[in-house]
């Protein structure tokens, strides 16, 4: 677990810079759609990382990782709606709404492993999805239209794309530097060694339950955080934020970019977001390239693309 | 000193006064097969009691039911006066239970010092910490490369376990128990898959820890068995059909009708 310099990191340090550098691009050139895929791309990545701390490094894989976005993303739209704009009430109450949805959903998803835990995790999201079609008051299937960004008494105007853009990234990469201390704390050494091998770690003393429930909880209250950002970048939120096709794109990020390393399902979200845009211009049948893509890279390098960096360097 | 059990035994296997472990008619069947059939042992502080029996006759599921990774179907078992019966794996091991396993177990991508330095971990204060680098807590891995010496691996502290050979691993195994700092030392047969001269270092190695720690020792090498135990108790079909110090084992009739057979004679008598 040292780090030298390898091709990895350098990798990781380019795309931090360019995705700092990218709101200058965008002013000079006039390129305001870059700097609207990346916001989008920086939160989709900090969900994707937060899929990654319990995927990745916890071994759970969680099919309804997207119920966080909605879930946060419904927290800023309600109480947008409800006339409560402040965003030091709304970001808390995404927070725990999306805590409080993990540790009921943790608590009995992790009496189930393997394939069942994946179908638990990805019913429990389903419902979520069916709940917030159902609420007539916020829009039901048509979603809710957030017609004011969150407010936070002047000290950053979500309105403006670069402020709002830098918060993102910050939110980001924060969430990597969390991460990273977590993965190398007592607690995250002990999730590792769950994934790794339970029955062991429940021989040496560990109740492993409990350090999953509380990973699960971590890494739920992270995609929240996305969610509240996804909501004021779109203005809007609706059932789809949390379809399960959307927990299959974070899926898809974490392990195109390689499951337990920390970067990679940033760099994932980058690949497969861009790829997304490019290839839609070109077709409209994108799907049938991005799909034998995808393919290849995960089956010649099973760490993802850090998995096939790291086997150059 | 030896006693015979009677057909189901009623009481402990050779009780003993205030014992660490007391087994008490534990009984846990799968499905019509009757694995652990009112099995009744007592485990003295600070001996070596060594369960041994044929294939097949449930030295592993008692193992797995002695430690909480399997739940018996009636009985119970006590440590140190305490009824643990219905103890999570996780609690015994706090009450100074370890284990090794027979089917090596461990964390294979983690190197061996980390496998170390956590099962110290567990065992010193709880692991909710989030942010300190755990690999830098001086303690545990002070007490990692202790455990690591103990069992002659320190100079493999930083290698992958799996990069480790299979007898390494077998040391590994008991390091991660040490580091528990155990009361109670559970071994499944230990020398499982090891060569002649693993075997005894091995054998080496337990004949020093056995005046440490109270060591129950599951195995199949009569040899280190003989060589190694104060006690032994015998399993056939699940049941103790004999427990007692080496000498009355060796003599024992129904022992070498129902287990050891004929090759295994010339060991006993040699």
């Amino acid at each position: 677990m040292k780090r030298p310099p390898n091709v990895q990191n350098l990798v990781a340090a380019l795309v931090v810079a360019g995705l700092l550098l990218l709101p200058i691009y965008s002013l000079l050139t006039g390129n305001v759609f870059a700097l609207t895929l990346f916001t989008r791309i920086v939160i989709l990545a900090l969900a994707a990382c937060s899929l990654n701390l319990i995927m990745g490094y916890g071994g759970m894989m969680s099919f309804g990782h997207a119920a966080y976005l909605g879930i946060g993303g419904y927290a800023v739209g309600i109480l947008a709606h409800e006339g409560i704009g402040s965003g030091f009430a709304q970001f808390p109450a995404a927070l725990a709404a999306s805590a409080i949805y993990a540790l009921v959903i943790g608590a009995l998803s992790l009496r189930t492993r393997g394939v069942y835990f994946i179908m638990i995790t990805l019913a429990f999201a389903q419902m979520a999805y069916y709940v917030a079609s159902g609420l007539a008051r916020y829009g039901g299937d048509d979603g809710l239209t957030i017609y004011k960004r969150s407010d936070f008494a002047g000290l950053i105007n979500l309105s403006n794309r670069v402020q709002f853009y830098y918060l993102c990234l910050a939110c980001l990469l924060g969430t990597v530097v969390l991460i990273w201390r977590i993965v190398n704390s007592r607690f995250g050494l002990v999730v590792q060694g769950l994934r790794s091998n339970e029955q062991r770690m429940q021989a040496i003393g560990f109740p492993a339950k409990r350090y999953k429930l509380v990973c699960f909880v971590i890494a739920g209250t992270m995609c929240g955080l996305a969610g509240a950002l996804l909501a004021n970048n779109t203005d809007f939120v609706s059932p789809a934020m949390m379809y399960w096709t959307r927990s299959g794109d974070l899926m898809v990020m974490v392990i195109l970019g390689g499951m337990g390393s920390l970067f990679g399902p940033v760099i994932g979200a980058v690949v497969y977001l861009v790829l997304e845009e490019l290839l839609s211009q070109v077709t409209e049948y994108w799907a049938l390239i991005m799909g034998p893509l995808l393919l290849l890279i995960v089956l010649f390098g099973r760490g993802g693309i850090m998995g096939l960096l790291a086997s150059r360097s | 000193m030896l006693k015979r059990m009677s057909n189901p035994p009623h009481s402990g296997g050779c009780p003993v006064a205030d014992p660490l472990l007391r087994v008490d008619k534990l009984v846990r069947r799968f499905g019509g097969v009757v694995a652990t059939d009112h099995v009744s042992l007592d485990v003295a502080n600070g001996e070596l009691h060594a369960i041994i029996g044929p294939n097949g006759a449930g030295k592993t599921t008692l193992i797995s039911q002695l430690t909480g990774h399997l739940a018996p179907n009636s009985g119970s078992v006590w440590l140190a006066g305490r009824d643990i019966t219905n103890l999570p794996a996780y609690r015994r091991s706090a009450l100074g239970l370890a284990r090794s396993f027979q089917i090596t177990s461990l964390l294979k991508d983690f190197t061996a010092a980390d496998n170390v330095a956590l099962a110290a971990q567990a065992h010193s204060g709880h692991s909710f910490r989030f942010l300190a680098d755990a690999r830098r807590e001086a303690p545990l891995r002070r007490a990692a490369r202790a455990a690591l010496e103990r069992v002659g691996l320190a100079v493999r502290a930083e290698v992958l376990v799996s990069k480790l050979s299979h007898g390494e691993q077998r040391e590994l195994e008991l390091a991660v128990a040490l580091a528990t700092k155990p009361r109670l030392l559970l071994l499944d047969e230990p020398m499982a898959g090891l060569g002649a001269t693993e075997s005894a270092r091995m054998v080496k190695l337990l004949s020093e820890l056995r005046h440490e720690v109270t060591i129950v020792l599951v195995e199949h090498d009569m040899e280190a068995v003989f060589a190694l135990a104060d006690r032994i108790s015998v399993l056939v079909y699940g049941r103790v059909i004999a427990s007692g110090v080496p000498s009355d084992i060796r003599r024992n009739e129904e022992v070498k009708r129902a287990y050891l057979g004929d090759q295994h004679v010339a060991t006993l008598h040699g």
